[in-house]
């Protein structure tokens, strides 16, 4: 497991299109820092990078990069290895990549210029969300074995968790706001990544805003350590699940 | 000229003073407690009280006598009473500590008590646990000056204020320290009064407390982490200068809440770090210029109750909302504010820009009509619909705009810390 995880990790340091993504996190986040006279209003312009631009790269990158080293998959699913091995020596290999990318990107000029609570979390949530939608990305490529289909797949994944999820969520709200919805709200962020990383940063950001009334809600449930926790295993969950479900049906797939 | 009325005042009360008797008490002395030395006293003496420790329960003080503590004795009122009772006219207060007065709701147990004493002066003393601070009422142009009032207020319902005025005229306070009580400083019908220099913190309900109270001032001030920030209502003819306002945060915690305030002027005030930084409630020609708000939660929550009010040369940064109301109803002016959100260009270069700003956003009427919608802050949607808005105002009030914003934010000097 730990060889292919080495193969893979090799092959992907090589690949130039990863180089150019960190590289393009690390220009935007330094001219972020370097433009914005408050370095907390770069980190809100960062938090939008890293809840739409990260979750877009990252799974389109690894959908194609699944595809692209299918007859690399076919020659070890031809060795004496277990299925669930290979797949997750994959995921962590291309997953370990992302991380650094975003590391080398985000979390480095974070360090330089915002070293304190606040990103921190920020940089905490990229990496969970990079975690995240590479084993949403896996799962749409062990999906189908049509690569224009499974790119199809993991990009609709995307829209629906970075957009449309917020508008019927909204929808929803619009039409029962006659009701107490204080507390389904929190059932609702913790149904979405992109909103649960979201929440989690803002309760450090917006800190002002979050402690008005209905913010107290989140303040209390996400605020202390049981929400610090919460939200880190609910994150958990959301890396663990399409990755589980993705190593079941490839398991069982007719390659 | 109030600055030398008191200055005279002063000056009156040392030669008159120097002509009287000096009472010296303490442990070891002749006169050894207060209630013999208060009684003892004729008309402009001086009871000088040594260090140590003074059990005094209700001391009234009935005659214009000083009361000058060296190097802060302690009064202990034990748990049984008021503290000091002054009733007499021209009584000053100087150096002492004051404590452990009775806590309760059968009477305004306070450290120390005016009633119907005019020209009395409070300076330099520190009273500590005591349910009300001090307390003055019906009593005019009293000096309360660079006090420490510290309680240990456990909550709203059996707390009392610092300093509480009640039917007065001409009361200045200033330089004092307020913490722990209920509220820091509470004018009921006091008029004409001054407030100036004092820092109220960490008080359970508000800073500073106003319910019709006309004509008073209040300059300098430093009203921090109050449970709920600073309210003034039923006044008008407020004036509010360069007074700080800083994290008052939780669910409805103000900078400063204003309620039917009308002819007042609030100007060079710094809200930062607060929930509502400014709120409005049924206050008309209220006059707010070159304030800054930072960092607040909402800068300006403007209800429409609210009429003629103008909004001039304030700055507007970082905060997550700039202004809210809730209706469609809006008949205040902004002019020439800097608002940060502002997208705006100046071809001409004369620093203001030539398009209006509208600094209510779309989100900001949801979040107002519907609280829990604060979920979505800064999500990609509510990004989107605020976009449309802008170009294309439909659930916005048209009318609340900026017809002439600023490019650059004005440089107003920190207020008083």
């Amino acid at each position: 497991m730990l060889k292919i995880t080495k193969y893979v990790l090799i092959d992907i340091l090589r690949n130039r299109i990863l180089l150019m993504y960190a590289i393009f996190l690390l220009i935007i986040s330094l001219s972020l820092f370097s433009l914005e006279e408050d370095p907390a209003k770069a980190v809100i312009s960062l938090l939008s990078v890293v809840l739409i631009i990260l979750p877009l790269v990252g799974m389109i990158f690894s959908t194609t990069y699944f595809y692209n080293a299918y007859e690399f998959l076919e020659l070890l699913l031809a060795q004496p290895l277990k299925r669930n091995t290979i797949l997750l020596a994959q995921y962590i290999g291309l997953s370990t990549c992302l991380v650094l990318a975003f590391l080398f990107g985000v979390g480095i000029p974070v360090l330089i210029y915002y070293p304190n609570e606040i990103g921190a979390v920020l940089v905490f949530a990229g990496v969970m969300l990079s975690l995240c939608f590479a084993a949403f990305a896996f799962l749409a490529s062990v999906s189908t074995r049509d690569k224009a289909r499974g790119i199809g797949l993991s990009l609709l994944f995307w829209f629906y968790l970075a957009i449309m999820y917020d508008a019927i969520v909204m929808g929803i709200m619009y039409a029962f706001s006659d009701y107490p919805l204080e507390k389904i709200v929190v059932l609702f962020a913790a149904l979405n990544p992109i909103d649960l990383a979201r929440i989690t940063v803002l309760l450090k950001l917006d800190i002002s805003a979050m402690m008005g009334y209905t913010g107290a809600i989140y303040q209390d449930f996400f605020g202390n350590w049981k929400g610090i926790v919460f939200s880190s295993l609910v994150m958990a969950i959301w890396v663990v699940l399409p990755l589980w479900l993705s190593v079941r049906i490839f398991n069982k797939k007719n390659i | 000229m109030r600055i030398f009325k008191f200055f005279f005042f002063f000056l009156f009360s040392g030669i008159y003073c120097a002509n009287a008797r000096t009472i010296q008490v303490c442990k070891s002395c002749e006169i050894s407690n207060l209630e013999t030395a208060v009684e003892l006293a004729q008309d402009g003496d001086v009871i000088r009280i040594q260090k140590g420790t003074y059990n005094i329960n209700n001391l009234e003080i009935n005659k214009k006598i000083r009361l000058i503590g060296e190097d802060f004795p302690i009064l202990d009122a034990g748990f049984k009473d008021d503290g000091l009772l002054v009733t007499a006219d021209g009584v000053e207060i100087y150096s002492i500590e004051v404590r452990n007065t009775k806590r309760g709701n059968l009477k305004d147990f306070s450290g120390i008590r005016i009633d119907g004493a005019d020209n009395v002066i409070v300076w330099g003393v520190r009273i500590y646990n005591a349910f009300f601070g001090v307390y003055l009422s019906n009593s005019n142009n009293a000096l309360i000056y660079g006090n420490v009032l510290v309680g240990i207020a456990p909550d709203q319902t059996s707390s009392g204020d610092g300093i509480r005025l009640w039917k007065c005229r001409n009361v200045k306070i200033i330089k004092n320290y307020v913490s722990g009580h209920r509220d820091g400083i509470y004018f009921e019908f006091a008029y004409n009064g001054e407030i100036k220099n004092n820092k109220s913190i960490k008080n359970l309900r508000y800073g500073l407390h106003f319910m019709f109270s006309d004509t008073n001032w209040f300059a300098d001030n430093l009203f921090t982490h109050n449970g709920t920030g600073v309210a003034v209502m039923y006044s008008s003819h407020i004036t509010m200068l360069r007074n700080g306002f800083y994290q008052n945060w939780g669910s409805a915690s103000y900078g400063m809440l204003l309620k039917d305030i009308k002819d007042s002027r609030i100007q060079q005030n710094m809200f930062k770090m607060n929930t509502i930084a400014l709120y409005f409630e049924g206050s008309s020609r209220v006059k707010v210029d070159s304030n800054s708000f930072m960092e607040n939660g909402w800068a300006l929550k403007l209800l429409s109750s609210c009429s003629q009010d103008s909004f001039l040369t304030n700055n507007f940064i970082a905060n997550t909302f700039d202004v809210s109301t809730n209706g469609t109803l809006f008949l205040n002016y902004f002019h020439e504010n800097y608002w940060e959100k502002y997208t705006g260009y100046d071809i001409n270069k004369d620093k203001i820009g030539d398009v209006p700003h509208r600094p209510v956003s779309m989100y900001s009427m949801m979040v107002e009509n519907m609280p829990f919608v604060i979920f979505f802050m800064r999500s990609f949607i509510v990004d989107l619909m605020n976009k449309a808005e802008q170009n294309i105002p439909s659930i916005t009030p048209e009318n609340v705009l900026d017809s002439a914003p600023r490019m650059h934010a004005f440089k107003y000097n920190a207020s008083s810390s």
